[in-house]
């Protein structure tokens, strides 16, 4: 019998038997959260299923992240929702102002091996750690907070090798905003993706995690990392390191495809309006003024992100031309940046600096986008509309990208100013 | 019956429940008046009950907010029709109750009258005297969609063992 994948291993070990790839499964839940935009509709959805309570209240999370503090009445009457529903259940509150649910889940909640489901797309970020997070729609957390279970087909498995060392300028960014390019936008989907190789190995849990999310913009139901001493040493640094495991794919596992990546030959990218496949080199999208540029999100909002942006704004100071807002990804990044001068260093530059949070990524507050403005983020998605006015134009890259459009007002290449 | 609206490939959850409505979230008859708003504006004021949304590939890609597929159902949607499908819409999709069918959409015209029939699989192009077939839902979401939606199963089963 072959070997078993990451994710038949995992989700073989939360039903209780063996499992193959192409099977759906009744599995255990280890965590379920949900975030201050799907929250409120999870737990309407569990009133009317007649399921008040928790199956597992210390593993289920409300993350108040996306409207954080509140910009308007109408969200300040979802939190108080989510709040007492919370506190009426013994449910975890996340409030504002604590971060974003999948970085706060990488730092305090998610271990190697488990099944974390969130009513949020990019709960795959997870699988920077090894566990296998997956997205989904507000009914379905609902019946796994109540019930402890959820259903899923395993899912068949691309395995991503990716070897050599990042150019100058180069990030996790680019490998993710690479391969998506290169498979397209829904190249993945119902697929895990599996990522391997020694470039893989060298990175830290903040780059891979930037992996991990962006693997559901290839329509990816999770993106996995073998857990390893790099794990191993992020959890002991969070103060769990008892949370570690080994875990990893048999060496005969039955991967259905098999991408190679050299780094060596990787440039900065972009993700042009308005797709996220719609990836360039930077080298080849010429002269685009920009007039907000944000650094932060899920995807690219960690200490590691903003100390990549501001070793270039360092002593410089931005461009007249645009506005640079910072969102640091949780309160526990924010404090970090400010303890050694990130912070500083920013407000400095001329930037400003949001309370930790998904921010201006989804056109909620923070930072949202006019008639025919342009966007420079380091966020997970580019989509019309996404930041704010319908005719706005959203444009990803990396943090230094981030950094050196800030200095020139214009989409620039950080290898020029590094 | 009802009329075929035509949509592209790749229409987000951005599109057809855009971030800057976020606040509406908790008031689905006025988040519904957006509904789509990204890719056709006039959508949500002249689309009528039994009409059928048909687009390319791709559809709902984004967001896992069920927000967007539910309005789609409240706009009076019978079923969104796609040549694909993203996981997150598509799950959405069956647990609230509302039909998304993978089928040949190339076969289907702005404006043509559509009729589904989901016990034969076959989605019947009453304008192009045409049938088209769509490969029948896995067993567990079948059973969902059969029963009325995720809400309705897991009230009457109290479990999740479909």
């Amino acid at each position: 019998m072959a070997g078993k994948t990451l994710s038949e291993k995992i989700i073989g070990e939360h039903c209780g038997r063996e499992v193959k790839a192409g099977e759906v499964v009744i599995v255990d839940v280890d965590l379920s959260y949900v975030q201050d935009g799907t929250g409120p509709l999870t737990v309407r959805r569990m009133k009317e299923m007649g399921l008040e309570k928790a199956y597992n209240p210390k593993k289920t999370i409300f993350f108040l992240d996306h409207a954080s503090p509140s910009p308007r009445m109408e969200l300040s009457n979802d939190h108080e929702l989510l709040r007492d529903f919370a506190r009426k259940a013994g449910i975890t509150l996340s409030d504002v102002g604590n971060g974003i649910s999948h970085h706060n889940s990488l730092e305090k909640y998610a271990c190697p091996g488990d099944i974390i489901v969130g009513a949020d797309s990019h709960t795959c970020t997870n699988g920077a750690l090894g566990a296998f997070g997956t997205g989904m729609g507000s009914t379905d957390v609902a019946a796994a907070i109540a019930l402890g279970k959820t259903w899923m087909k395993v899912p068949d498995t691309y395995l991503v090798e990716v070897n050599g060392k990042l150019p100058k300028g180069v990030y996790s960014k680019d490998v993710i905003l690479h391969l998506i390019g290169s498979i397209s936008a829904n190249g993945a989907t119902y697929k895990a993706l599996e990522f391997t190789g020694d470039t893989i190995s060298g990175m830290s849990t903040a780059a891979r995690s930037t992996i991990a999310n962006m693997s559901v913009e290839a329509g990816a139901k999770a993106g996995l990392f073998t857990p390893d001493d790099e794990t191993r040493n992020f959890l002991k640094a969070m103060g769990r390191e008892e949370a570690f495991r080994d875990l990893k794919s048999d060496e005969d596992a039955e991967f259905e495809k098999r991408i190679e990546i050299n780094a060596d030959e990787l440039e900065p990218l972009i993700a042009c309006p308005h797709l996220v496949d719609n990836v360039k080199k930077i080298s080849e999208i010429g002269k685009v003024k920009v007039d907000e540029v944000f650094i932060g999100t899920s995807c690219n909002g960690r200490l590691e992100d903003l100390h990549i942006a501001a070793s270039i704004l360092k002593g410089h100071t931005i461009s007249p031309n645009l506005r640079v807002i910072v969102t640091p990804a949780s309160r526990r990044v924010y404090m970090e940046a400010l303890r050694d001068g990130t912070i500083e260093t920013f407000m400095d530059a001329g930037a400003l600096v949001t309370a930790s949070g998904c921010g201006a990524c989804d056109g909620v507050h923070l930072g949202i986008l006019g008639d025919g403005e342009v966007c420079l983020a380091t966020q997970p998605r580019n989509f019309k509309g996404r930041m704010g006015d319908a005719d706005s134009f959203i444009y990803l890259g990396n943090p230094a990208v981030a950094a050196a459009t800030a200095l020139t007002g214009e989409i620039s290449d950080p290898r020029e100013v590094m | 019956m009802g009329k075929a609206w035509k949509f592209g490939d790749s229409i987000s959850t951005d599109l057809i429940a855009p971030g800057r409505y976020f606040h509406l979230r908790s008031n689905l008859p006025e988040l519904t008046k957006h509904v789509l708003e990204g890719a056709r504006p006039e959508f949500s004021s002249q689309v009528h009950s039994g009409d059928f949304v048909v687009a390319g590939e791709n559809f709902g890609l984004g967001s896992s907010r069920e927000h967007a597929p539910t309005i789609i159902k409240v706009a009076g949607v019978k079923a969104v029709l796609a040549k694909s499908f993203a996981r997150i819409f598509f799950r959405n999709c069956i647990n609230i109750g509302l039909p998304a069918i993978t089928c040949n959409t190339d076969e289907i015209d702005e404006g043509d009258e559509l009729e589904l029939d989901m016990e034969k699989g076959v989605v019947r192009n009453k304008t192009k005297g045409k049938e088209l077939d769509f490969p029948p839902l896995p067993h567990v979401m079948n059973r969902i969609l059969q029963e009325g939606g995720l809400v309705v199963f897991i009230k009457a089963h109290k479990s999740m063992e479909i």
